[in-house]
């Protein structure tokens, strides 16, 4: 076991926490794999190639991706506005960057269905101007989760900003960079493992995300519908087996692209130095 | 995994340098950009649920607040916060101790499995509890010849509610004991204080910021979860519904007003989160 | 109180940080642990004081084993290299700290402990700052509080881990005479960590030198200085120059008086103030070229290169006082004839 500590308390301390561990999330967790051993082979690909499964699958990936990326993109930009310039109600600015987390995502749900249906105040002006349709479409299933996501890229850059040593800024440009010769050579590359990490949350947020997304996804079969709707559907219409089917795919397919996703941070981190 | 977020936030003075000053017009550029894209996505959505609330007037708004499924939403979701938020709290403090404070085989596994909650859906989260508790659960039958209810009542919602919120304590905890390190305990320690006392006198006044901090999400994340509470709770009105879920009822029985007071209630708790953990961001930097 | 060590030996999974370790230190003798960093001194004073356990051995404090007792039942004071001061916590608080927290039957009053603690601010010369935070005070005031804070208890023993490592040179030189007088007051038995050699002679009474997790000597500052028990010892107390018999010329050697019938090895050590130099005027005297020179204060360190056959061109670094030097008058180019006065021998 350990090597023995002067710190009081190991033993319970250890214990309590395994306990609790085990009996809130383990136990309750490894359900979800022994009830898939109940299903044989040829039974859950039955269930997972139905079509309007699939479909859902490709609904919720797409737009989790798509979301995730517009996320990262202006995300960095508001961590950057955050950190570097001062303007003002930068303060309020800055405490309103978390309300996606603090803010029940049913509340966000019909929010956000309200202003983006063909009659709310934005659905209506994007309808007559550009002819663009967002809510109860694939459109505003990227709305929402562009909402969730805000937060998990700006904080998770802001603190890789503020700890970046200027310096080697000024080192760039003391040896004859441009400014944009600095951001692209020098800035970006320390700060895109933090990205790609931001993204991998977002993204990893978004498949699971349901609460905020089911008021505006309208849920058109084959067209509209998330993966966590359809396990919702499966349980409501008594399909145990069928629930367990698609949460259990989406948890593997979930933690393999995280795995992936971590394994390209690893590279970007290696590659920028950082490990 | 290895993805951390960092929520607690050091502001530090940038260097008003020129050779680092990007050229005014990018300095606007960028602002515009970003206050445009908080505004569409955070201010406006935050707006309508005020105006939303309001627009029959005050009365009709405190009429829908004061109907009896919404009072019984209430009590149920303060109900369940009680009951969460301690257990998650101690087993926060504990396994952060534990975590910090020894060396141990298998202690980076730990760490990964405290996060595990985070990266499961909320619907799956609410599944798995039917599957253990539900008519057709493993324990099922047994929990129905004894006549204890578990799903579609108030113990599945708080067990749902608990495993979603079950890392947020702890998360805050132990990257902060990590960077204090034993130093301070072991000085304690060597002037002939108990484990106790050293942990009450020294380690609490150190990071009481930062458990209040998680505290308050913990507690903001369990009166606010919908996706697997909603799964667990069977939606019976006046009995399991919690606030989050009396939103959706009333949204889809087109009683706006409803909806949006209760979704202002709800807001407003999420507006005094973000202001206390402003003000806590603010002790824990300065502390 | 004696301090007795008996076999300690200490592992960090693979990492052997202390083997078979034996050590007495007497009663009242303030003595340094000293050795380069990772030599695993730090872990011995730990576990004099508790912090950490000891795979084997013993540790016998005035006789008693208290191998197996908890630091915070041991009776040691331990002043932490970082002072591990309670930063919420006033400076008088952080003092009081080991009196309040007394089992109730053998805790003093408010009124005791009050009188205690501003004496003991008033001993380390800060009592004006007992209201302030940790924050507040420099470097070398947190270092005296936290030393207050370790003598409230009434410690049978002082431990202090790098004492002065964290402070700037000036504070540093004062500090060091005031634990040294501080010591004297005292009487207590004192264990300070360093890894400046210069400051273990200063202020210590025992020296003990650790490489590798293993004592290679204990002694008095002078006994260490002027008897190295080794190559490491003789290198690491002091600047030395190094002759290697197999690899430089051994007639120069002779000539220099390095060589002579006391040599008992195959490497010669010799301190920079063991080598006199006057101007050459012989060819058969040792010679060298003065290459370089540098002051040290009261001191000139030349900086010489050797006339001999072999192709050794490491420098070899001799002392003067100020004056013999600007007798001399020597200039750079100079050839200068080297007469040793003493060696150590190794082998």
């Amino acid at each position: 076991m350990s090597q023995r500590s002067v710190m009081p308390g190991f033993r319970p301390s250890l214990g309590y926490t395994l306990l609790y561990l085990g009996l809130i999330v383990l136990i309750p967790l490894s359900t979800l794999v022994f009830e898939s051993f109940k299903l044989n082979w040829h039974d859950y690909l039955q269930i997972i190639s139905s079509k309007r499964i699939l479909s859902s699958f490709q609904v919720s990936f797409l737009a989790s991706l798509i979301a995730a990326s517009v996320a990262t993109v202006f995300g960095f930009i508001t961590a950057w506005v955050l950190v570097r310039y001062s303007f003002f109600g930068k303060n309020i600015f800055h405490a309103l960057i978390d309300l996606p987390f603090a803010l029940p995502t049913a509340v966000a749900g019909i929010v956000l269905a309200t202003l983006f249906q063909p009659s709310g105040l934005l659905g209506k002006f994007l309808l007559t101007t550009f002819g663009i349709q967002v809510a109860f479409k694939p459109l505003g299933i990227v709305v929402a989760l562009i909402f969730i996501s805000i937060p998990f890229v700006v904080r998770t850059v802001e603190p890789v900003l503020l700890e970046f040593e200027t310096s080697m800024e000024e080192a760039g440009s003391s040896l004859g960079a441009s400014r944009w010769q600095v951001f692209t050579k020098i800035i970006f590359p320390n700060v895109f493992p933090a990205l790609l990490t931001g993204f991998a949350l977002s993204f990893a947020r978004g498949v699971g995300e349901y609460g905020s997304v089911i008021f505006i996804a309208g849920n058109i079969p084959y067209v509209s519908e998330i993966v966590p709707l359809l396990i919702v559907i499966k349980l409501e219409q008594f399909d145990i087996p069928g629930a367990t089917a698609i949460a259990l795919t989406m948890l593997v397919i979930s933690f393999l692209l995280l795995f992936i996703i971590n394994l390209l941070q690893h590279w970007a981190r290696k590659r920028s130095g950082q490990l | 995994m290895t993805t951390q977020i960092h929520p607690i936030q050091h502001t530090k003075k940038i260097s008003k340098n020129i050779s680092i000053q990007d050229p005014l017009w990018v300095r606007w550029l960028l602002i515009t950009i970003s206050i445009g894209f908080i505004s569409l996505f955070i201010c406006v959505p935050l707006g309508l649920v005020i105006f939303q609330a309001f627009s029959k007037g005050i009365t009709a708004y405190f009429s829908a607040l004061s109907q009896p499924d919404t009072l019984s939403a209430i009590k149920l979701t303060l109900l369940v916060a009680i009951v969460t938020v301690p257990l998650n709290t101690l087993f926060g403090v504990t396994a952060a101790w534990t975590i910090t404070r020894f060396d141990f085989p298998g202690k980076s596994l730990l760490t990964t499995l405290i996060d595990l909650p985070f990266s499961v859906s909320p619907v799956i989260s609410g599944l798995i509890f039917v599957l253990l508790f539900g008519a057709q659960g493993w324990f099922g039958e047994w929990l129905m010849a004894h006549d204890i209810k578990i799903i579609f009542a108030a113990p599945g919602i708080i067990l749902a509610t608990v495993f979603i919120t079950f890392p947020f304590v702890a998360r805050q905890l132990i990257p902060l004991m990590q960077e204090m390190g034993h130093q301070e305990e072991e000085a304690a320690l060597s002037l002939g204080a108990g484990g106790w006392k050293t942990f009450f006198s020294v380690t609490l006044p150190n990071i009481k910021w930062a458990l209040l901090y998680g505290v308050l999400l913990c507690n903001a994340r369990a009166m606010g979860e919908f996706g697997a509470v909603s799964v667990v709770s069977g939606h019976i009105r006046g009995l399991t519904n919690t606030l989050p879920l009396h939103v959706e009822v009333s949204y889809n029985d087109y009683d706006v007003i409803g909806a949006f007071a209760s979704a202002s209630i709800l807001a407003g708790l999420a507006i005094v989160t973000l202001i206390l953990k402003t003000v806590l961001e603010w002790k824990q930097t300065t502390r | 109180m004696s301090i007795l060590l008996s076999d300690i030996s200490k592992n960090f999974g693979t990492f052997a940080a202390l083997h078979h370790i034996n050590l007495e230190v007497p009663e009242g003798e303030l003595v340094a642990l000293l050795g380069p960093s990772g030599c695993g001194k730090t872990t011995l004073l730990r576990i004099i004081a508790g912090l950490e356990y000891t795979d084997k051995g013993k540790v016998i404090i005035n006789g008693e084993d208290k191998t197996q007792q908890n630091v915070s039942q041991r009776g040691i004071g331990f002043v932490f290299q970082h002072y591990a001061l309670f930063r919420h916590m006033t400076v008088f608080e952080n003092v009081a700290f080991g009196l309040r927290v007394k089992p109730r039957h053998s805790r003093p009053s408010n009124e005791v402990i009050n009188k205690k603690v501003h004496a003991l601010l008033e001993l380390v010369q800060l009592d004006w700052l007992h209201s302030r935070y940790p924050d507040q005070l420099s470097g070398g005031q947190r270092q005296r509080i936290a030393l207050a804070r370790a003598l409230a208890v009434e410690p049978s023993v002082l431990l202090l881990d790098e004492p002065f490592g964290a402070l700037d040179a000036s504070v540093r030189k004062d500090l060091r005479l005031w634990l040294r007088n501080l010591h004297h007051d005292l009487n207590v038995t004192s264990i300070f960590v360093t890894h400046d050699q210069e400051e273990a002679m200063e202020v210590a009474s025992q020296v003990v030198v650790l490489n590798q997790g293993q004592i290679e000597q204990q002694g008095s500052p002078s006994e260490i200085y002027d008897h190295p028990a080794n190559a490491f010892v003789s290198r690491f107390i002091g600047q030395t120059n190094v002759f290697d018999l197999n690899e430089h010329d051994n007639d120069w050697l002779k000539t220099a008086g390095i060589i002579n019938v006391n040599s008992t090895g195959r490497i010669a050590h010799v301190r920079p103030h063991d080598i006199l130099i006057e101007k050459s005027d012989n060819l058969q005297d040792a010679t060298a070229v003065l290459k370089d020179w540098q002051h040290l204060g009261a001191l000139i360190r030349l900086e010489l290169v050797k006339n001999d056959i072999s192709n050794s061109k490491k420098p070899v670094f001799a002392e003067m006082p100020k004056e013999q030097f600007k007798e001399l008058a020597l200039r750079i180019g100079d050839v200068v004839k080297l007469k040793i006065r003493q060696a150590h021998w190794f082998d």
